[in-house]
């Protein structure tokens, strides 16, 4: 639902305190331990973190799409490892479950996750299948009442954790391509189904993606997401949204670290003054915050269409290829002007530098954006 | 048991505060204002006593400007249950406040009053106990602890120069919130959303027959001396010499 300013204020001031009292003193622990503390799981949890997306009527916040990237672009002003906590439950976990859900499924389901009683995860990736997630290659055979889910599936975020997963695996073996696939809500406690160890990882400490396989996996009949071979829609519907969600979060992380810029720049003297005086040094600000700027923009002018009910497949892609690739130059002129203090441990700002890298890569690549705005464009004819 | 909790809108804590330049007060021109933090401590108190059973209800009043309601809608998101806004842009002193606050003491006859000890504004530390003093009331300032004996008395720990000292008083009684109390809560997002829909009752001073005309006058407000720098000292002998003739402190 869409807020009154007040009420907005207040949600967007309420989860700002957060992260600045709770969340940021936390970073460097974070990181060095790989895990976010418990304690901090369940604040977010009672704060409401986990039911950002999931609608009122099954205990969540269903905030409008706007409102969810104010909130994303707050939650991006601290290490994205916090985000992750909560973000699949709010994005790729859920919302197959929101948009295609029968309501047994919702009411089973969705109360456990927008509470954070429940931790979810979206099994898409192969390691025949990333980009081309059409080439599915896990089988779900079908027997009786029962699908039996036979296959891998590759750096699923959250998947240490999670106790339900939505899985595309390929229900028609004949039919290749998008078609032939098929989406499944599977519980964990599922026999056949192996987590492997947190992959090794060049940023986001204390957020971790695994292997997941499954062998003989069978799941009931009921717990298929929409029709027969309707998992890819699924799917991109499910990544569309998720793509504003990470364009906000890199809009949030920019804005954190050209704040960040700011101070060390009135600070840090050289030639007897102030490095924020050089010009050098203010045409990277301006590069920064311009830039930022134009991603906030973009995000949240594609939220508003998208909460018009407007179509922005094409917006949607454009707001995560460019808030992505504008974090990864803002988090490198950072590590510019904080010189040799960026480039070692104790700032946090080359910490920044490596988890904003995987912004350009997961929930669709550049280049993949690249492919779906262009394909779009073409096909509005400009 | 019903709980009053009287909040104020304050300028946020972590403004920096500007002066203005004729003197007359602070500039309040687009400055972020949100709940004195003693009155946070103060809500906290009293819904933790209503979550633990022993308080049935917790009222929150505010007597100030039209936007002083988004500070009574914090405190119902953080789990009151009303509101009422007592609405005037004239400045409000202690005596006044204290007036209003005891009209609404008549009005709705709580079992207990737990406010701030003072608003991190003007700093008077004076609402408070001017209240208690209008209602004949017993009152506990500067509670670090409040253990509820029934519905009759309460024992309150309170912060004091040389330690800590432990009261026992007879309720109904006006408690003010010290800063170790205890830690307030963020609101929930749920509840912020539930609190739009819990009612806020908005009233005038003159709805009171409380007269809020000043009775104080202020002659002029300054930012505080710049700090000085250091000096280093030679020897200890040095030091105690510079503290007994220029600090003034030996």
């Amino acid at each position: 639902m869409a807020f009154d300013a007040e009420t907005r204020e207040q949600l967007i001031d309420t989860v700002r305190r957060f992260v600045a009292e709770r969340l940021r003193p936390l970073e460097a622990q974070v990181a060095e331990q790989d895990r976010v503390p418990d304690e901090i799981v369940r604040e977010m949890a009672d704060l409401g973190l986990f039911g950002l997306s999931i609608p009122e009527a099954f205990g969540g916040l269903g905030l409008a799409m706007e409102d969810e990237c104010l909130v994303a672009i707050e939650l991006g002003r601290t290490s994205p490892a916090f985000r992750s906590v909560i973000g699949t439950n709010v994005g790729i976990g859920s919302q197959g479950l929101v948009m295609f859900g029968t309501p047994e499924q919702k009411a089973k389901w969705l109360p456990k996750i927008a509470s954070g009683e429940i931790v979810t995860s979206f099994a898409l990736t192969e390691p025949e299948a990333g980009s081309d997630s059409a080439a599915v290659q896990t089988r779900a055979r079908r027997e009786g009442d029962v699908y039996v889910l036979d296959g891998a599936k590759r750096y699923i975020t959250n998947a240490g954790k999670a106790q339900l997963f939505t899985v595309m695996a390929r229900t028609d073996p004949d039919r290749k391509g998008a078609g032939g696939v098929s989406a499944f809500l599977v519980p964990r406690d599922l026999p056949g189904i192996t987590v492997g160890k947190p992959e090794k990882k060049m940023g986001q400490q204390g957020a971790h993606i695994h292997d997941v396989s499954f062998d003989g996996v069978r799941v009931p009949a009921a717990n298929r997401l929409g029709e027969e071979g309707e998992g890819f829609k699924v799917a991109m519907q499910v990544l569309d949204r998720g793509r504003l969600h990470i364009g906000a979060v890199c809009v949030g992380v920019a804005e954190r670290l050209i704040a960040d810029c700011v101070a060390y720049a009135n600070e840090r003297k050289q030639f007897g003054q102030p490095i924020a005086q050089f010009q050098l040094i203010q045409g990277m600000l301006a590069d920064s915050k311009t830039e930022a700027l134009a991603a906030r923009a973009l995000v949240l002018e594609t939220a508003r269409k998208r909460d018009a009910g407007e179509s922005v497949t094409l917006e949607a892609s454009a707001s995560k290829y460019f808030a992505s690739e504008m974090v990864g130059r803002v988090a490198d002129r950072a590590v510019q002007i904080f010189g040799g203090a960026g480039y070692v441990a104790d700032y946090g700002i080359e910490r920044l530098y490596r988890d904003v890298r995987i912004f350009r890569i997961y929930e669709g690549t550049s280049q993949i954006q690249q492919v779906v705005i262009a394909r779009e464009t073409l096909k509005r004819g400009g | 048991m019903k709980v009053l909790v009287p909040v104020k809108r304050v300028i946020d804590y972590n403004v920096k505060v500007r002066v203005k330049p004729d003197q007359s007060g602070v500039d309040l021109a687009n400055v972020k204002m949100s709940m004195n933090p003693f009155d946070e401590i103060a809500t906290e108190e009293a819904v933790r006593m209503k979550e633990k059973g022993a308080a049935t209800e917790v009222v929150v009043v505010s007597i100030g400007p039209q936007p002083a309601q988004e500070t009574i809608r914090t405190a119902l998101a953080m789990g009151a249950d009303r509101g009422l806004l007592i609405q005037t842009d004239q400045t409000v002193e202690p005596l006044a406040v204290a007036k209003l606050l005891k009209a609404v003491v008549e009005q709705e006859q709580p079992g207990l009053v737990i406010m701030g000890k003072q608003a991190i504004d003007d700093d008077n530390n004076a609402t408070g106990q001017m209240l208690a003093a209008l209602l004949d009331w017993p009152q506990a300032t500067f509670a670090s602890k409040i253990e509820l004996n029934g519905a009759s008395a309460a024992n309150v720990t309170r912060e004091v120069d040389g330690g800590l000292q432990t009261l026992e008083v007879q309720l109904p009684a006006i408690v003010t919130a010290d800063l170790r109390l205890n830690e307030p809560r963020y609101a929930s997002l749920p509840n912020i959303m539930k609190a739009k829909k819990k009612p806020i009752d908005v009233k005038s001073p003159g709805d009171f027959g409380v007269d809020i005309t000043p009775r104080l006058k202020v002659s002029k407000v300054t930012e505080p001396p710049k700090r000085q720098g250091g000096v280093k000292v030679e020897s200890v002998a040095d030091l105690v010499m510079r503290l007994k003739n220029e600090a003034g402190v030996l």
